[in-house]
C-alpha cells in the first residue's frame, strides 16, 4: 500500500495549483460561478481556452487525438485542484462526447469534431433526460425518424445544462419503436440552430435554470449519427475510461468547512464566539470525518482506473456517498448561519458570499443529477453485491 | 498511489483466512462466550506457532518483523471471525507497550516469551471514572525506599483474568500530568480482580489495587511520562480495532446479502426488494469507508508519519459506521438475527465494545474539532 502521491503528481498539483492562482480571473474567488448563466459564460470559455493551451483540458485523451493520455490520478488531481476552486474546467464534451466519438465516430466525424472540442470551441448540451424519462432513461420516446439523408427528430429533452451557449447538443432518441427498449435508441448530435428547436428556460429554485428543450421535425443530417443505428443505448453508456472517481465533492466541501471554521472563529452569537459552541465543533468534525471518507472513496475509484479495473459499484458509492455528504454539510452550514443563512448573494451582509443559501438548495438537486441516489443504490446492490433485480 | 494488498499481505490474509475458517468456527465462538477463561490454550498455542503474536514484533526479541500494516491485515480477518481470546490485548497492550516503553532487559525479559505464546500481559489504564484521559487517572504510586508502592483501581482491564502481568498506568507526583507504567504479576498480593459481564461477552476485569509493591526494575519507561507511551498505544489500539471492525463488518455485509438471496417472501426473494436492497447499499457504502480509513492510518502509522488526523478520523468513522451496518443488518435479518443461535447478534454486541475501545467516535471527533482549526 501507498497512500501518498508520487513527487512527479505533487509537483503536477503544484503546477495546476500555480495556474490557477496566477490565470484564475480575480472575482472567481469572490463569488460563485455559474456556467449556466450567460453573464458568466465567457469568462469560463476564456478560463477554458486557458487551460486548453496548456494541454490540460483533453489531458485524459489518447495522444493520436491531441490529449497527453495523462495517468488517472493526475486527472484525479486536476479534478480535485478545479473542484477545491469551484472551476468548471471539464465539460461533457471533453469527458463524453469527445472520447464517444474517438471509440465509435467515422473519420470525418472524428477530424470535424475532436479539435474544436479540444480547443473549447463547442458547448454542448446533453439531451438525455425527457419529461417522462428520468431515472428510466431508457423509456426514453423522442422519436427519430429517416427521411432521405437526415432523421426527423421530434420530442422533448429536460432538465439541459449549458443551454444557454450550447451550440450542439448530443442525444438519445428512439429510431425503433418496435425493438426492446434499450435496443432501439440512436446517438445523435444536432447543431443547436437548427430549425424547429426550441429552448425554453426553466428556473432553478436557486439562481440558476435548466432548460426544456422541444424538437419538432428537426432536421439532422445521417452523418450526425454517431455509432450504428439502434446501438445508440451502448454508445451512450460505454465504460469511458475518464476519470469517474467523483472527487469534486469531497474537493468542494474541504473548501467549505475551511470557511465554515474559519466563519465560527470571527461570528459572534449571543456574546459567544460560534467556535466555543460545543455542538458546532462537534457537528464540523463529524463532517471532517465524512469529508476524509467521501475522498477516499473517490481516491479508490480513481485508484482501480489506474490499475484498469473497471469501478461499478465503487464509482456508485462514491457518487451517492459524496454528494449526500455536501447536502449534510451544507446542513449544518446553514443552520450554523443562523439568520444570516437566509440572505441570498445579492444582499450585502450575506456570509460566505451567499454560497451556503445556494448550495443549500443546489446540493441536493446534484444528489438528483447524473443517477440519482437511489439509482446508485440499486447498481450497488444488483451489480455490486449481486442481489436479484425486483 | 497504491491501494491494494502486497504479494506477503495477501498471503497473509489467504492463511489467515484459511486457518481462522477452520480453527474459529461460529461454534467456538459461541461456546467462548460463557467460557470462564474465553480462549482454548490450543488455539493459543497454533497461533503462537503460526507466528501471529511475534508478527511485528523485531526479530531481536523473537518476532517476525512484519510491520502494523501487516497485523492490521490479520486483524481484519480476525475481527471477521470474531476471535475470541487474548490476541488484541496481549500484543498491543502487553507486547507493544513493551517495545515503545520499555528498556532493553524488559524486552528481553518479555517479548520473546509473549511471542512463544507463554505470556498474558494485559494493559491497565482506564478507571471507573477516567476514560483515556491522563488527568483523571487516581491510582497512585508512592515511592518507598527501593519500592513503588501502588494503591487505587482500574476498570475494563481487557483480559486481566488469565494475564501473567497487567500493566499499570498511575500518578507519580502531586502533578496530574506525571503518570508513569509499571508491569506488575497478575496474581500478586494486593490486586483483586473481578471479572464483569459484558455486551461483547469478551473478559473485562475491575482490578483494585491495594499497597501493592513493586520493586524498582517493574517501572516501565521514564518516570512521569508514561502517558506519552500510552498515547501512542492508544493509537495503535484504535487502528487495531478499526481493523477489527473493518473484517467483522465484511462479513456482516457478506452474511447479510446471502441472507437477502435467499429468504422468500411475498413468493421472492427479500433481496429483490429496493427496501432491502438500499439497506444492504447503505452497508456497503460504510463497509468501504472503514476500509479504506483504516488502511490508510495504518499505513501512515507504519511508514512512521505524522497520523494523528487520520487515525482520530478512522476510528471515529468505524465505530459508528459499523454500528450502522450492524444495525442494517439485523433489520435485514428480521427476527431470526436477535436470536442467540443467530451469528449476526454476536457481530452487533462485539460492534459496541469494540466502539468504547481505545476511544469511542465522540473521543476521537473532540482530537478532530482541534485538527481542523478549532
Amino acid at each position: 500500500m501507498d497512500f501518498k502521491f508520487s513527487k512527479e503528481d505533487e509537483l503536477f498539483r503544484q503546477e495546476v495549483a500555480d495556474f490557477v492562482e496566477k490565470e484564475l480571473p480575480w472575482d472567481w474567488r469572490k463569488e460563485k460561478i455559474d456556467s449556466e448563466d450567460p453573464k458568466d459564460r465567457p469568462k469560463v470559455t476564456e478560463f477554458k481556452k486557458k487551460l486548453a493551451k496548456k494541454g490540460w483540458l483533453t489531458m485524459a485523451w489518447p495522444k493520436e487525438y491531441g490529449g497527453q493520455a495523462a495517468p488517472h490520478i493526475q486527472q484525479l488531481i486536476f479534478n480535485e485542484e478545479m473542484a477545491y476552486r469551484g472551476i468548471p474546467a471539464i465539460d461533457a464534451g471533453i469527458s463524453q462526447v469527445g472520447p464517444i466519438i474517438m471509440l465509435f465516430g467515422t473519420d470525418e466525424q472524428k477530424k470535424y469534431f475532436l479539435p474544436k472540442i479540444s480547443n473549447a470551441e463547442i458547448d454542448w448540451t446533453q439531451g438525455y433526460s425527457e419529461p417522462d424519462a428520468g431515472s428510466d432513461l431508457a423509456g426514453l420516446q423522442t422519436r427519430a425518424i429517416e427521411d432521405g439523408d437526415d432523421f426527423l427528430v421530434t420530442g422533448s429533452k429536460i432538465w439541459n445544462g449549458a443551454h444557454s451557449g450550447a451550440s450542439w447538443m448530443f442525444m438519445l432518441v428512439r429510431t425503433d419503436p418496435d425493438a426492446p427498449k434499450h435496443r432501439g435508441i440512436s446517438f445523435l448530435v444536432s447543431e443547436m440552430n437548427s430549425e424547429g428547436i426550441t429552448v425554453e428556460k426553466i428556473p432553478m429554485m436557486w439562481d440558476h435554470s435548466r432548460a426544456l428543450i422541444t424538437l419538432e421535425n428537426v432536421r439532422v443530417p445521417k452523418k450526425n449519427l454517431i455509432g450504428e443505428l439502434n446501438r445508440g443505448w451502448y454508445v451512450g453508456a460505454a465504460l469511458l475510461d475518464f476519470e469517474r472517481s467523483g472527487i469534486s465533492y469531497a474537493s468542494s466541501a474541504s473548501k467549505l468547512i475551511k470557511e465554515l471554521v474559519k466563519y465560527c472563529k470571527q461570528t459572534h452569537r449571543n456574546g459567544k464566539l460560534l467556535s466555543e459552541d460545543p455542538i458546532i465543533r462537534n457537528e464540523l468534525a463529524t463532517m471532517a470525518v465524512e469529508i476524509e471518507t467521501a475522498k477516499m472513496m473517490a481516491y479508490s475509484v480513481a485508484w482501480m482506473q489506474s490499475k484498469s479495473d473497471i469501478p461499478n459499484k465503487e464509482a456508485s458509492i462514491s457518487k451517492a456517498f459524496g454528494s449526500e455528504m455536501v447536502v449534510r454539510l451544507v446542513n449544518i452550514g446553514m443552520k450554523i448561519l443562523g439568520s444570516h443563512g437566509e440572505l441570498e448573494p445579492d444582499s450585502k451582509i450575506a456570509p460566505l458570499r451567499g454560497v451556503i443559501e445556494q448550495l443549500y438548495m443546489s446540493s441536493p438537486a446534484s444528489a438528483t443529477a447524473a443517477g440519482s441516489s437511489e439509482i446508485q443504490r440499486n447498481i450497488i446492490a444488483t451489480r455490486g453485491l449481486g442481489l436479484p433485480r425486483g | 498511489m497504491e491501494l491494494g494488498l502486497n504479494e506477503t499481505q495477501q498471503m497473509l490474509k489467504n492463511s489467515a483466512r484459511e486457518f481462522l475458517v477452520t480453527e474459529c468456527p461460529d461454534t467456538y465462538v459461541r461456546a467462548m462466550e460463557n467460557d470462564e477463561s474465553g480462549y482454548a490454550t490450543e488455539i493459543w498455542d497454533k497461533i503462537a506457532d503460526q507466528g501471529w503474536i511475534g508478527l511485528m514484533f523485531p526479530e531481536t526479541y523473537g518476532g517476525f518483523g512484519l510491520s502494523f500494516l501487516d497485523l492490521t491485515i490479520l486483524l481484519e480477518e480476525m475481527g471477521r471471525v470474531m476471535f475470541p481470546g487474548p490476541f488484541f490485548s496481549t500484543v498491543i497492550g502487553g507486547g507493544l507497550t513493551l517495545l515503545i516503553a520499555g528498556n532493553e532487559q524488559q524486552k528481553q525479559n518479555f517479548i520473546p516469551k509473549l511471542c512463544e505464546g507463554q505470556l498474558i500481559i494485559s494493559l491497565a489504564v482506564n478507571e471507573s471514572n477516567s476514560y483515556w484521559n491522563q488527568e483523571s487517572i487516581k491510582t497512585v504510586s508512592k515511592k518507598s525506599g527501593d519500592k513503588y508502592i501502588i494503591n487505587g483501581s482500574k476498570s475494563f482491564v481487557d483480559n486481566a483474568h488469565i494475564s501473567d502481568y497487567i500493566i499499570i498506568a498511575a500518578k507519580t507526583s502531586d502533578s496530574n500530568n506525571d503518570i508513569s507504567l509499571f508491569i506488575a504479576p497478575s496474581k500478586s498480593e494486593g490486586i483483586k480482580q473481578t471479572l464483569h459481564k459484558t455486551i461483547g461477552s469478551d473478559k473485562k476485569s475491575e482490578i483494585s489495587i491495594s499497597n501493592l509493591e513493586l520493586d524498582e526494575d517493574s517501572l516501565i519507561g521514564e518516570l512521569n511520562q508514561g502517558w506519552t507511551y500510552i498515547k501512542k498505544i492508544q493509537e495503535f489500539g484504535a487502528v487495531g480495532k478499526c481493523a477489527e471492525m473493518s473484517g467483522g463488518s465484511q462479513e456482516v455485509l457478506d452474511m447479510t446479502v446471502e441472507y437477502a438471496k435467499q429468504r422468500i417472501q411475498f413468493g421472492r426473494p427479500i433481496g429483490s426488494f429496493q427496501a432491502i436492497q438500499h439497506h444492504c447499499a447503505n452497508m456497503a457504502i460504510d463497509v468501504e469507508g472503514i476500509k479504506y480509513l483504516t488502511h490508510q492510518a495504518s499505513w501512515k502509522i507504519s511508514e512512521g508519519l505524522d497520523s494523528k488526523r487520520e487515525i482520530a478520523i478512522a476510528k471515529a468513522w468505524s465505530s459508528d459506521a459499523y454500528q450502522r451496518i450492524c444495525a442494517l443488518g439485523q433489520v435485514c435479518h428480521g427476527a431470526i438475527g436477535y436470536t442467540k443461535e443467530h451469528n449476526m447478534q454476536m457481530y452487533t454486541r462485539r460492534a459496541k465494545s469494540a466502539e468504547l475501545a481505545y476511544g469511542d467516535s465522540q473521543y476521537h471527533l473532540q482530537n478532530i474539532e482541534n485538527i481542523i482549526g478549532f
